[in-house]
């Protein structure tokens, strides 16, 4: 559905985006994921047909981006940062031009477009100036405009970017059933941690214009942070008696406590428990901390993710 | 299937939906060139001045009218419904005479108000003339509105920059044309400047439209600098719509 090749952005100085490959099948749900600025938003440009690359390739839908842009648009759909509603013009009439941008006839756009408004729930501020909508409104309409066509490849760029948990939940469960219902293939950027995880199957990891990583959720954990054990012990002769005794699985200690770095922690702690038992250490108390993609962000890029995660970054280099 | 014509369809008939759902502001400003004839023709030396005047002053709020193109779209750019646009299946040329039109459509409303206004105080012209007359005009239009687009894509970053252009560019062309007073008599240079300015060669095609006479050198003038405009101004925003970032 998408394949990249080298694709890279310069905007004078700037390397927004720097030579990404990228390949997406049919079906496939994926979260760009990185900081302001990683170059999400130039990439989902440059793949849209929005702006063209300083240099590389991308076929979208079966086009090139450059030389077939109008076969690649009749096939995407694409919901950018902004509002694509304007904001003098009533949802109802927008999502019927839209309709007929796309070679829809005025029946089939006033019919798509009234089975679209009921199923985001905009019935009641349809045929209101889209200027007095409240942002999550704004936001359900620009979705239900990237819609009209039922394209399928869909782009969104920061869906649920200024949306209370409430509505950000409620579009996030529009997306994945689109992708149940319609089989859309589905490529969305975002900069939530929380979103990024519980959505998609495949998460691209981008900062500075790069990709540095691309995998399950799960997998990037896995492979590059790992669970966290941390045993407390009563004494510290204790935790120095039990860091000898799990020697191989390289435990870190701190006064009283133990910090093991292992996969699939849940599963190992019963047998960990025993052994410190057996070899006279008991355990007093055990956490299981399972890691977030933030950490994964983290060990990448010596950074955090979150918003003023300077603080939070000192913290955790230290573990 | 879409084509150029349903496309600019499209995009006209979007851009004119809030203005018909609020038309105050549109009659308010089809009042205005009224105002601005009452007070200026009686200025104007000799019986004909209403022959001379009218369609200058037709040209006048058409210009006006479709050098704001670029201001809607100004708007537009900074909240992302244009963006939503250039992502659909549009034809470029058809966004660009879309929107033009729109602004030059209530015009044509107008200048049928101007001329019904003007009869009965003496104003004659020919239908036939007249309508081609109208048609020269939007032709130069959407061309000029093409250019205040290309203008708005330009400046999106500073607005004050679009109004500076369009300001500075919009009363010489207009002076230069020889629509509020006759440039005849200027001097030689001023006269030169006028022969190269495309809104002289339709202004001097109106009046003789007006006035009836159809098949002459004014008219062809006319004809071919609009189209050259507009066929200018379509391939210079087609060609900023690509290029911009
Ligand atoms: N039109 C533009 N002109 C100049 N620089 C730009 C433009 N768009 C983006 N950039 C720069 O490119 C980089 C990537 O931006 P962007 O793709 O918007 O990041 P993201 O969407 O990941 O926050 C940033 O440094 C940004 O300032
Ligand atoms: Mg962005």
């Amino acid at each position: 559905m998408i394949q990249t090749r080298g694709l890279t952005k310069h905007f004078k100085d700037v390397r927004a985006v720097d030579g990404i490959d990228l390949t997406v099948a049919p079906g496939e749900l994926v979260a760009l994921l990185g900081p302001n600025g990683a170059g999400k938003s130039t990439t989902l440009r440059m793949l849209t047909t929005l702006i063209p690359p300083t240099s590389g390739t991308a076929e979208v839908a079966g086009y090139d981006v450059v030389r077939h842009q109008r076969e690649v648009r009749l096939r995407i759909g694409y919901i950018g940062q902004g509002n694509g509603a304007g904001h003098s013009q009533r949802g109802r009439d927008e999502l019927i031009s839209q309709g007929r941008a796309y070679g829809l006839s005025v029946r089939d756009a006033r019919t798509r477009a009234g089975s679209l408004i009921d199923s985001l729930g905009l019935a009641e501020v349809a045929d209101r100036r889209v200027s007095t909508l409240s942002g999550g409104q704004r936001r359900r309409l620009d979705i239900a405009m990237g819609l009209i066509h039922a394209p399928e490849l869909l782009f969104l760029d920061e869906p649920s970017t200024g949306l209370d948990p409430q509505n950000r939940a409620n579009l996030q469960e529009h997306i994945l059933s689109l992708r149940a219902e319609h089989d859309t293939t589905i490529v969305l950027t975002t900069h939530y941690l929380d979103e990024a995880d519980s959505m998609a199957e495949r998460v691209i990891v981008i900062d500075h214009g790069r990709i540095i990583a691309d995998d399950s959720p799960a997998r990037l954990k896995a492979e590059h942070v790992g669970d966290r054990i941390t045993l407390g012990f009563d004494a510290e002769l204790d935790a120095a008696g039990a860091a000898a005794t799990l020697a191989p699985l390289a435990p870190q200690r701190r006064g009283n406590r133990l910090v093991v770095t292992t996969q699939d922690a849940p599963r190992r702690v019963p047998g960990i428990l025993d052994d410190l038992r057996a070899a006279g250490h008991p355990a007093a108390e055990v956490e299981v901390t399972r890691p977030t993609l933030d950490d994964v962000f983290l060990v990448l890029t010596g950074r955090s993710l979150r918003e003023g995660g300077a603080a939070e970054t000192r913290e955790l280099v230290e573990v | 299937m879409t084509t150029l014509i349903s496309d600019t369809g499209t995009v006209f008939s979007r851009e004119l939906r809030p203005v018909l759902r609020d038309p105050f502001t549109i009659i308010f400003s089809m009042v205005q060139p009224l105002v601005f004839l009452a007070l200026f023709t009686p200025l104007l030396p000799g019986r004909d001045a209403l022959q001379w005047f009218v369609p200058g002053i037709i040209v006048m709020s058409c210009l006006f009218a479709s050098s704001m193109t670029g201001s809607n779209l100004l708007f537009e750019i900074q909240t992302g419904s244009h963006e939503r646009m250039l992502v659909t299946p549009l034809r470029r040329p058809a966004l660009l005479i879309g929107r033009a039109l729109k602004e030059i459509v209530p015009m044509v409303a107008q200048a049928a108000l101007i001329v019904a206004v003007c009869v009965p105080f003496g104003f004659r012209f020919d239908v036939l003339g007249a309508l081609a007359g109208l048609l020269i005009l939007a032709t130069f239009c959407v061309g000029l509105g093409a250019f205040s687009y290309t203008l708005a894509l330009a400046a999106k970053n500073q607005e004050w920059v679009f109004w500076t252009v369009q300001q500075t560019l919009l009363f010489p062309l207009l002076l230069l044309a020889g629509v509020l007073l006759p440039i005849d008599d200027g001097p030689g240079w001023l006269r030169a400047l006028a022969r190269g300015n495309p809104l002289s060669y339709v202004v001097d095609a109106e009046r003789s439209l007006f006035n009836g006479e159809i098949w002459t050198t004014a008219t062809l003038g006319g004809l071919i600098a609009a189209v050259a405009v507009a066929a200018l101004g379509v391939w210079a925003g087609v060609r900023a719509m690509r290029r911009s970032d």
